[in-house]
């Protein structure tokens, strides 16, 4: 049966904010969803409240809502829109935890709207738990023992009435959360807690645990008709017990033979017919190494992170046939888009290995816990292509910028066999490079097995990459060592490096490019999706030579990586929108990237899609074979940028600014020059090296100061010192983990209002779309702060301050494209703190809110248009009539041990929007889609309050407004003695290492609704204060840390606003020119 | 040591040797399933056939006694691109390398078969050499006698050379009496058809129909096989006669084939065939689509069938060529695809008990649940 042609109107749920769990591939599911849906001509409806996606672009959807994703707005936007289904499951576990609330509730029965390819039956067999168990059951699919329980007593009952060590799994928890492996009945007493207060119907599965099997994944597809695919499957280096989103995976699965593969496969088709689903589906089995035992771990009922990898993977666009599927066709009568001739309804077959590996912010977090269990933990993942799994690792190792090149880990080769051997006993995120080390050393295969169960077949591989390596670094090196190292891998400055040559022994030895084709070539195919191999062949230069347009302009444009915390999903807004810019201005866009969460590695976003590492040798390549005119660099974040001094070594055209102001914005001492010619402020600083020099300048430029090592961007191991006790910890710190040959820099610390400035350049104009005000002053990392538009607190003079000085700074630099400025305000004057010549975080947010597409408008200049000339404007462009807050959002009940106390460095990993007429509707809006209820104060309903001495009078208000609410104010010794001497009624709490009834206890009572805690002395996580802050995030407690924070916090609360009564705001009726 | 592929078009691609020396002559093909590279060799179909891989890592784990389809390799020759030498899996016996060593089969790896493949998908099915013995891109004239040798090989008589020459029983007491007609018969077939109470009588290609009624079967099973089924005229005319008796009947593959030429229509050769397990059949009524697990170069040329006989009852989703017939005229029914898998996917295998079903209602009796 074709399309369902009452099917006119369509509403698609999205992800919301990035969290770890939940990253950008939702917002490629959503993104093909709403494409798809738009060229079967129906209307489409979008909802996320995540303004940095793609999805949530006036383009891909006709109506856009960036609102916070409650069941309660959901209803509105039905009542407003009338749309006559809702696509519910290509938005992850929000986008269907929403729906499935709004089918039970009854309100999609009682608006006439259909829930399109799922129903609520099929969502409860496959994620609760005892009903899965059921369907398996009837099924005769084995699973593993197991309990569902909730309470504790039970739990702990069934763990020894099977024996430990078990697993917990909290129901309807995304990425694992709150679950984990417990080896004594201590840990199970309290994970078990912990799951069920975390899991919304309360609710846990305690099971037998199988850690050592091998785990396995089945991509499967369904239709209405009852036909069955399976898109992918995949195997993970890491065995079961580590959660599949920070394991190491391979496509297709290396060590299962066709019994094993075909039991598994059938196993997957069975269960998604029997639930009945019409879509995609992810089904995960645990296998017994030595034997045909096998156990279905999981099954997820919608579109997945593992269902984008399998994407990208086959080349297989899931959630566009899912989309399909949907609105009624069937797989046999979709097109296979990669073809163009064969039927959709087919089984990708590959003719190369995928390897995916996880990126995780454990380079940022120096005190979080890496250790890897059930709870998944990793920001984003990147994914290689090669012809053996030796070359995709050894691209998948330079894809992860952890500034690796080959497995080997400095730090454990400083360690010795045995500390090694010892060492492989940790399971954490280091492992695989601490299983090379070992194979290096020539330990015995079985002793790395068995402590680590990875399979001989990939400790066999790894054993080639060693030898390799070790290789390289011993006797002369030959054509044949050579041209061998490359074929598996090994760049040219590697081979140089290990064989200490200045040279290699080939020169322009070239990648050429094989194609995913879905079909390993029996059919063929009319992709532009191309990896890179050391084969001799070259399918791109033959596809370039047949389809490329010779009178069009190549323009290379560099992706951003892997998502981390600081470079989320807004670089691949930009990348994706540069790319479509450029299309439609008569250039061939040619993409480079390597994550397969994105938009941006889609095969129909480019002219060109070129899977594969973004380093300095792997893009020659390309470039060798792509001839282009020139390349884009300021929209793909740090990852991008890096390569700017690449192309102008190797004579590339950067299109628009020149590498050399991103040098003068990155140098102090070009930085400073630059300011002086400019004529603009900036707070007094010095460059220190060690700590003798550190404490002496920080008492010439008086505290607070500002530390942060020269070298890195995006605040890394950035922190705000107070006190001389401040530097000499820092000084530790940073002497540790970085560099010395590096110095340290030192700023007068502002302490004022942040503003941040987005521009676009054409060489002599400037248009700046809006200015951002940024809600807590400076001290919190921009990216970790409120943030709105327009400000709601500058002068006119510091507003027309702030503009000229953006303007100055584009015409200095030279700026063409992109420009994003920040500066801190204090007492009218306007001193700046970082000038970044490229597209920032927050470009997507100010073009959404203000309709000035941005990035277009960047690219257009780039190629040489005026903005005088595109109906924009010049200068500060006129206010919208809307205000839109951005709230950063957290993932810390991820991330054990990182203190959730804001300071320069950034810590979210993603962002709402609030979008209202007011400043406090948006805040609110903002605050409730980012995860904060808005309660009332009911019987015993309290709060905590700790803050440092410096904060003190500032949050006698707020506490005061906070009792005026009805709640009963508790707080620590020195805040509680504050609190009563200004007469607000405060109780004292004992700390966290206090006598019992303390800290706790009051925490656990289930009565705090909000903490305000800004006690902070350095990040050690064995202090009180961090403990405090830990144990309200493992509770899910609101826990404000900047006192900026707290206030509007407060005067929200107290703003009367109500989210059911404030406006909804299509966004896409904001565009318009001036 | 070296070894090199030599294309009837004189195209020489170099790799190194795996299995045994020499030189072997056959038609290159290439077969795209990812696991199940130990049935593939197995498989008679190969007979006469140069096997090309296209995923690019093969005998990951390894060769297990129980994964056969047939006791040795029919192929005459294995090109892949990397060989496992230290396979991974619990009924690992042996390597790739052993394995055909063991067969006498010459094999080649560090080829790039997908260019391979890319090549045979433009150009069609090909003629082909491996051989250790020289160095074609430098010896012209051994190159230009081997060339010739190439152009002039052709897979001729290929089901009597599989086929078995004796009658064997499994599964002696069984319910069902099937009689299956070895043209080049896989293992699982046998295995299906046990595990669904069948006792199997496994008959030689060649068996008149005389032979086979003699041993009063219940249902007839017409196997899979290789070479052109049209070279096979007298067992063309010992189906045609055997079906005449009302027998049930199912045909897979080759036995697909030789009954729709029985029947009065034509088969011919596809530019590369079809070999993998990821080809997607649809039911005549359109209500389903099954991936199935194929190998042919060969199909039954749909349309060529008289109406009165029987008709098309599953195609190609691809490219639309001809993947089963139900038969009016007879209790039978075949398809091109392989139900029984091994390697490749096991959705088909209802087929066997809708063959089961057919040869019950025949007997009077009802099938077992």
């Amino acid at each position: 049966m074709p399309k369902d042609p009452s099917i006119k109107k369509v509403l698609v749920i999205g992800s919301g904010p990035i969290i770890i769990g939940q990253a950008a591939e939702f917002d490629y599911s959503g993104t093909q969803a709403c494409r798809a849906l738009k060229a079967e001509g129906i209307e489409t409806v979008l909802l996320n409240s995540n303004p940095a996606t793609i999805m949530t672009d006036p383009n891909v959807a006709d109506h856009v809502y960036i609102e916070p994703m409650k069941v309660s707005v959901v209803e509105r936007i039905i009542e407003k829109e009338k749309p006559d289904a809702i696509l519910p499951n290509l938005g992850g576990q929000m986008g269907l935890n929403i729906s499935m609330e709004l089918a039970r509730n009854g309100f999609l029965d009682k608006s006439g709207v259909r829930l399109l390819a799922c129903k609520p039956d099929t969502i409860d067999r496959a994620e609760d738990r005892q009903l899965f168990k059921d369907t398996m059951e009837k099924l005769h699919q084995p699973i593993i023992p197991s309990k569902v329980v909730e309470d504790l007593d039970s739990a702990m009952e069934f763990a020894r009435e099977i024996g430990y060590p078990v697993i917990v799994r909290p129901a309807f928890t995304m990425g694992g959360t709150g679950g984990g492996i417990c080896e004594t009945p201590q840990k199970l007493h309290e994970i078990a807690t912990n799951g069920l207060r975390l899991s919304p119907i309360h609710q846990i599965l305690v099971e037998k645990c199988i850690s050592g099997w091998k785990e396995i994944e089945y991509e499967v597809m369904r239709d209405h008709k009852g036909n069955v695919i399976t898109v992918c499957n995949m195997e993970n280096l890491d065995p079961v017990g580590i959660h599949t989103g920070d394991s190491v995976v391979v496509a297709p699965s290396q060590t299962l033979s066709d019994h094993e593969y075909q039991m598994l496969r059938t196993a997957a088709l069975d269960i998604i017919s029997e639930l009945g689903i019409e879509g995609g589906c992810n089904c995960q089995f645990a296998l017994k190494p030595d034997s045909f035992d096998y156990a279905v771990i999981e099954v997820n009922p919608r579109v997945s992170r593992s269902s984008a990898l399998a994407s990208k993977a086959t080349g297989y666009p899931i959630a566009k046939v899912a989309t399909k599927i949907a609105i009624g066709y069937t797989l046999d009568e979709i097109t296979n888009d990669v073809t163009g001739e064969t039927c959709a309804c087919f089984e990708p077959a590959l003719d190369y290995v995928v390897v995916k590996y996880p990126k995780w912010p454990f380079d940022k977090f120096v005190y979080a816990d890496k250790s890897l269990g059930t709870q998944m933990m990793a920001t984003g993942e990147i994914m290689a292509i090669g012809n053996s799994f030796e070359a995709a690792m050894m691209k998948a190792v330079s894809s992860i910028e952890l500034g690796m090149d080959t497995l080997t880990l400095a730090d454990f080769e400083k360690l010795s066999t045995p500390e090694i051997i010892e060492h492989l006993h940790v399971q954490d995120s280091e492992r695989v490079f601490c299983v090379y080390e070992a194979l290096k050393r020539g330990v015995d295969h079985k002793i790395i097995h068995k402590i680590t169960k990875i399979d001989h077949w990939f400790l066999d591989k790894m054993q080639h990459l060693a030898d390799l390596e070790t290789g390289l670094a011993n006797g002369e090196l030959t054509k044949e060592k050579y041209l061998e190292a490359k074929k598996y891998g090994f760049q040219d400055k590697t081979i140089c490096r290990l064989a200490k040559v200045p040279t290699v022994p080939v020169q322009n030895c070239r990648a050429g490019f094989k194609m995913v084709d879905t079909c390993a070539a029996e059919f063929a195919a009319r992709t532009p999706y191309f990896y890179s191999t050391h084969d001799g062949d070259n399918e791109a230069a033959d596809f370039i030579a047949e389809r490329s347009d010779p009178n069009k302009k190549k323009i290379l444009v560099f992706g951003s990586g892997p998502i981390r915390i600081g470079q989320g999903i807004e670089f691949d807004y930009c990348s994706v929108h540069a790319v479509w810019t450029l299309k439609e201005n008569g250039c061939e866009a040619v993409l480079v990237n390597n994550n397969p969460e994105t938009v941006s590695t889609d095969f129909d976003t480019g002219d060109r899609l070129y899977f594969d590492p973004l380093t300095p040798e792997s893009v020659d390549d390309i470039i060798a074979t792509e001839k282009p005119d020139g390349c884009v660099v300021q929209f793909g974040g740090q990852t991008a940028i890096k390569l700017a001094r690449h192309m102008e070594e190797i004579g590339l055209p950067i299109l628009g600014t020149p590498a050399d102001a991103i040098d003068e914005a990155e140098d102090r001492e070009r930085f400073d020059e630059l300011l002086e010619r400019c004529g603009i402020p900036r707070a007094e600083g010095r460059t220190v090296y060690t700590l003798t020099e550190a404490l002496k300048a920080a008492e010439e430029v008086g505290y607070p100061v500002l530390m942060r090592p020269s070298y890195v961007l995006g605040g890394q191991n950035m922190i705000v010192a107070y006190s001389s006790a401040d530097v000499t910890e820092y000084m530790g710190v940073i002497t540790a983990h970085v560099d010395m040959s590096h110095p340290v820099l030192m700023d007068k610390y502002i302490y004022g209002t942040e503003c941040e400035v987005d521009a676009i350049c054409d060489g002599t104009d400037f248009l700046i779309p809006g200015i951002m005000e940024q809600v807590e002053r400076t001290g919190v990392h921009s990216g970790d702060s409120i943030c709105c538009y327009p400000p709601q607190h500058l002068s006119k003079k510091v507003i027309d301050t702030l503009v000229d000085y953006t303007g100055r700074f584009a015409r200095e630099l030279h700026v063409v494209g992109l420009v994003n400025v920040q500066y801190a305000v204090q007492n009218e004057k306007v001193y700046v703190i970082e000038v970044n010549p490229r597209s920032s975080r927050t470009v997507p947010y100010i073009s959404k809110v203000t309709g000035v597409p941005m990035v277009d408008l960047a690219v257009r200049c780039t190629l040489g248009e005026k903005l005088a000339d595109m109906g924009y404007g010049t200068g500060l462009f006129p206010n919208a009539d809307y205000v839109a807050v951005k709230v950063p959002v957290f993932s810390f009940e991820k991330l054990h041990g990182v203190d959730t106390m804001l300071g320069p460095e950034m810590k979210s990993t993603g962002e709402v929007l609030g979008i209202d007429r007011s400043f406090h509707g948006a805040l609110l809006k903002g605050m409730i889609g980012a995860g904060y209820e808005y309660k009332k104060p009911g019987p015993g309903s309290c709060c905590i309050i700790s803050v440092k001495d410096s904060d003190k009078h500032e949050v006698t208000d707020i506490a005061w407004k906070l009792h005026d609410y009805g709640y009963k104010l508790y707080g620590t010794a020195g805040t509680c003695a504050w609190l009563n001497s200004q007469m607000i009624p405060c109780s004292l709490v004992r700390q966290v290492s206090g006598a019992r009834p303390n800290m706790v206890d009051l925490l656990e009572s289930g009565l705090v609704d909000y903490i305000i805690s800004t006690s902070a002395k350095g990040r050690d996580p064995s202090r009180d204060s961090v403990k405090f802050r830990r144990k309200a995030t493992e509770l899910s407690i609101p826990c404000i840390t900047a006192i900026d924070t707290a206030r509007v916090l407060v005067d929200t609360l107290r703003s009367g606003h109500d989210l059911d009564t404030l406006e909804l705001v299509d966004i896409s009726t904001l565009h318009r020119k001036r | 040591m070296n070894a090199y592929l030599l294309l009837s078009n004189g195209m020489v691609l170099q790799g190194e040797s795996i299995g045994c020396t020499g030189t072997t002559v056959g038609e290159v093909v290439f077969a795209t399933g990812m696991v199940g590279f130990q049935e593939t060799l197995t498989d008679p179909s190969y007979y006469g056939q140069i096997i090309t891989q296209t995923y690019p890592l093969i005998g990951n784990y390894g060769m297990n006694s129980q994964d056969y389809e047939s006791p040795k390799i029919w192929a005459k020759g294995y090109i892949v691109r990397e060989a496992c030498k230290t396979p991974s899996n619990f009924r690992c016996e042996k390597t790739l390398d052993a394995f055909l060593k063991e067969n006498n089969t010459i094999g080649i790896e560090g080829v790039d078969t997908r260019r391979l493949t890319r090549i045979i998908r433009e150009k069609g099915v090909m003629n082909g050499a491996i051989t250790t013995e020289f160095d074609p891109q430098g010896e012209s004239e051994r190159k230009t006698a081997l060339l010739a040798e190439i152009n002039a090989y052709a897979v001729v008589n290929a089901v009597k050379a599989v086929s078995c020459t004796e009658m064997r029983t499994y599964n002696p007491g069984g319910k069902y009496h099937v009689a299956l007609m070895d043209y080049g018969c896989k293992a699982n077939i046998v295995r299906c058809l046990e595990k669904r109470g069948c006792r199997v009588t496994v008959m030689p290609g060649t068996a008149t129909p005389e032979e086979v009624m003699a041993i009063h079967p219940d249902g007839l099973m017409l196997s899979n096989g290789p070479g052109d089924p049209a070279e096979n005229t007298q067992i063309i005319a010992n189906i045609a006669k055997m079906l005449d008796t009302g027998i049930p009947t199912f045909g897979i593959c080759l036995g697909h084939q030789l009954t729709a030429l029985a029947a009065g229509a034509k088969t011919c050769k596809l530019k590369y065939g079809h070999r993998g397990g990821n080809q997607p059949v649809t039911h005549e009524s359109g209500a389903r689509t099954y991936i199935t697990s194929q190998n042919h170069g060969y199909a039954v040329m749909g349309e060529t069938l008289p109406e009165s006989v029987g008709h098309v009852s599953y195609v190609n989703a691809n490219d639309k060529t001809c993947e089963g017939m139900d038969y009016t005229r007879w209790n039978c029914k075949t398809v091109q695809f392989h139900p029984e898998a091994s390697g490749g996917p096991k959705d088909c295998e209802f087929l066997f008990d809708e063959f089961i079903s057919r040869i019950a209602a025949a007997k009077g009796v009802t099938p077992d649940a």
